[in-house]
C-alpha cells in the first residue's frame, strides 16, 4: 500500500511539473545548438553559445524568467508558431521572406555571409573585401563575375533552409550545384572530406570549425551581406505576440546602451558583432 | 493551395529519386538476401555464422545509424578517401544504395530464410524417396516453394524500403521527403506540404500493395495448402 501510494505521489507529482510548466509566464527560447558560435551545446549537452549568454541578459532586463528549447533548424519557425516556444534566437537573419510567417524584433548582431574551401583546393578567389548586395558597384560586379566563373558547375553545400541557401538559388553567383545539409557540422564534415567544392555559411561558422579542427579551411572571396542576406540576426516572434515584441525590443536597447551585447560579441566572436 | 500546386513538379521530380532509390535498393537487396539466406542453410559454422552475424548486426542498428557511418564516417578515414572506393562513395547516391541495400539485404535474408524452413517435410521427404539428390531438392523444391511462401512477408520489406528512402534527404539527396523539407523551410507550412508528400508515398504503397496481390495470384498454382 505505502508502495503504491509513494508512486501515486510521484505521479501526481510529475503532472503538475508538467503541467505547471506549460502554463508559468516562463517565456520559452528556441534555439538550434548547433550552429556555434551564435548557439551550440557543450560536451555535456548543455546550451552555450552568444544567442544563449544574450537571452539570459534580455530575460533579465525584462524582469522574466526564460527557458532555452532546443529545436532542429528546418522546423524553427512551424515550431514557434505551433507554440513550443515564443521567441525565436538562432542566428536567424531577418529577411522578407520569413517576415511574411513571423515578426522580428530589430537586430541585436550582424552577420556576414562568407565561402570556404578545403585548404589546398584550387578555387582561389583573389578578393578580398566585403560586398553589400543592397550597393553593387562595378568593382563589386567584377568580383561577382569572378566569383561566377571559379565556381561554375562546382558543389556547394550549405545548410538547408537558410539565406546562404536563397542567396545560391538566387542564381547571384551563376549556375552552381547546390548540396543541402541539415545542419552545419555536417557540411563543416563533408567540406573537409572533399565531397564539395566549396561551402557558404556564416564566416564566424567556418572560423569556430578551424579553431576546433585546427585550420582545415580557408575562406575565399569577398564577405557578403544585405540583398538576400538580409539586415541583421534579430528574435523571431509570433504575429499576435506584439506585447512580447516591444519587450524585446525595448530590453534589446537597454542591453545595447549597457554594452552587454557588445560584451558578449567579444567574448564568442572575438570581435564587436553588435548592432 | 496554390503554393502547393506550384510545387507539384518540383514534388514530382524529387519522386523520381525516391522511386530510384527504392527499385535499385530493392534489386541489390533480393540478390543480397538470397546469397545470405543460401549461406545460412550451409553446414559449415564459419558460413552460416557469417551470414547469421550480417542479419543481427543491420537488423540490429537503426538504418540512419548506417546511412550515416556509410557516410560521414567512412568520409572521415584517410586511406578510404585516397583509396578508388572513395570514387563512389563521394556520391551521397551511392552511399545511400550501400545503406540502404545491405539493410533491405538483411531482412530479405530473414524472410527467405523463415521461407525455406517453412516448406513441409512431407515434400523433402518425397523428393528424397524420389532419388533427387540434395542440390536438386533445394532448387527444385525447397527455393521454388519457400520463394513462394515468403511473398507476403516480402512485399511488406518492399514498402518498409520505400519509406526508408526518407532518410536519404539527411545525406543532401532530395528526394520527396528532402523536397518537401526544403519547401517547408523557405514557406513555411508544413501541414499541406506533409499531407501530400505523404499521399504519394501511399501511392506507391498502394501500387507495390497491388503488386504483390498480383504475383500472390500468378504463383498460386506452385503450391497450394
Amino acid at each position: 500500500m505505502r508502495m503504491l501510494n509513494k508512486t501515486l505521489i510521484s505521479f501526481i507529482a510529475l503532472f503538475f511539473l508538467l503541467i505547471g510548466n506549460s502554463y508559468s509566464d516562463n517565456i520559452k527560447i528556441g534555439t538550434e545548438g548547433a550552429y556555434p558560435p551564435w548557439n551550440a551545446k557543450d560536451a555535456s549537452g548543455k546550451l552555450i553559445g552568444f544567442e544563449v549568454d544574450l537571452a539570459f541578459e534580455l530575460c533579465k532586463i525584462m524582469g522574466h524568467s526564460c527557458s532555452i528549447v532546443e529545436q532542429d533548424w528546418d522546423g524553427m519557425i512551424p515550431a514557434l508558431q505551433s507554440g513550443k516556444f515564443d521567441a525565436i534566437m538562432a542566428g536567424m537573419s531577418i529577411t522578407d521572406e520569413r517576415k511574411k510567417k513571423i515578426n522580428f524584433s530589430q537586430g541585436y548582431a550582424d552577420e556576414v555571409a562568407s565561402f570556404a574551401v578545403v585548404k589546398g583546393s584550387k578555387i582561389k578567389p583573389r578578393t578580398v573585401k566585403s560586398i553589400n548586395l543592397n550597393e553593387i558597384d562595378s568593382a563589386d560586379q567584377k568580383t561577382l563575375d569572378a566569383l561566377k566563373k571559379a565556381f561554375e558547375g562546382k558543389i556547394i553545400g550549405v545548410q538547408t533552409g537558410t539565406i546562404h541557401q536563397n542567396f545560391l538559388k538566387s542564381g547571384q553567383i551563376g549556375k552552381v550545384n547546390v548540396w543541402t545539409y541539415k545542419t552545419q557540422d555536417e557540411v563543416n564534415l563533408d567540406l573537409a572530406a572533399g565531397r564539395i567544392d566549396a561551402a557558404l555559411a556564416a564566416a564566424v561558422a567556418f572560423e569556430d570549425y578551424n579553431s576546433k579542427a585546427g585550420n582545415v579551411l580557408n575562406l575565399v572571396g569577398p564577405t557578403f551581406s544585405g540583398g538576400t542576406f538580409g539586415s541583421g540576426v534579430g528574435v523571431g516572434i509570433r504575429k499576435n505576440d506584439s506585447q512580447l515584441l516591444n519587450d524585446f525590443n525595448s530590453s534589446i536597447d537597454t542591453a545595447r546602451k549597457k554594452g552587454i551585447i557588445k560584451k558578449l560579441a567579444i567574448k564568442h566572436f572575438g570581435f564587436d558583432a553588435s548592432m | 493551395m496554390n503554393l502547393m500546386i506550384e510545387k507539384i513538379p518540383e514534388l514530382l521530380n524529387a519522386t523520381i529519386l525516391t522511386i530510384q532509390l527504392t527499385l535499385f535498393s530493392l534489386i541489390v537487396g533480393i540478390f543480397l538476401g538470397l546469397f545470405f539466406a543460401i549461406l545460412r542453410l550451409n553446414k559449415n559454422k564459419v558460413v552460416s555464422g557469417f551470414s547469421y552475424y550480417y542479419s543481427f548486426i543491420f537488423r540490429g542498428t537503426p538504418l540512419l545509424v548506417q546511412l550515416f557511418i556509410i557516410y560521414f564516417g567512412l568520409a572521415q578515414l584517410e586511406f578510404i578517401r585516397e583509396s578508388f572506393l572513395w570514387t563512389v562513395l563521394k556520391k551521397p547516391f551511392w552511399c545511400a544504395i550501400i545503406a540502404f541495400a545491405l539493410n533491405t539485404g538483411a531482412y530479405t535474408a530473414e524472410i527467405f530464410r523463415s521461407g525455406f524452413e517453412k516448406v513441409d517435410k512431407q515434400l523433402i521427404d518425397a523428393a528424397k524417396s524420389l532419388g533427387m539428390s540434395k542440390y536438386n531438392t533445394f532448387y527444385k523444391i525447397i527455393l521454388p516453394v519457400g520463394l513462394k511462401r515468403s511473398i507476403p512477408a516480402y512485399g511488406n520489406e518492399m514498402i518498409l524500403m520505400l519509406k526508408g528512402t526518407s532518410l536519404a534527404s539527411t545525406v543532401t539527396l532530395i528526394d520527396l521527403t528532402g523536397a518537401a523539407k526544403y519547401i517547408i523551410s523557405t514557406h513555411f507550412n508544413p501541414v499541406e506540404v506533409f499531407i501530400f508528400t505523404g499521399s504519394i508515398y501511399l501511392f506507391f504503397t498502394f501500387l507495390i500493395h497491388n503488386f504483390i496481390k498480383f504475383i500472390e495470384k500468378k504463383t498460386n498454382y506452385i503450391y497450394k495448402t
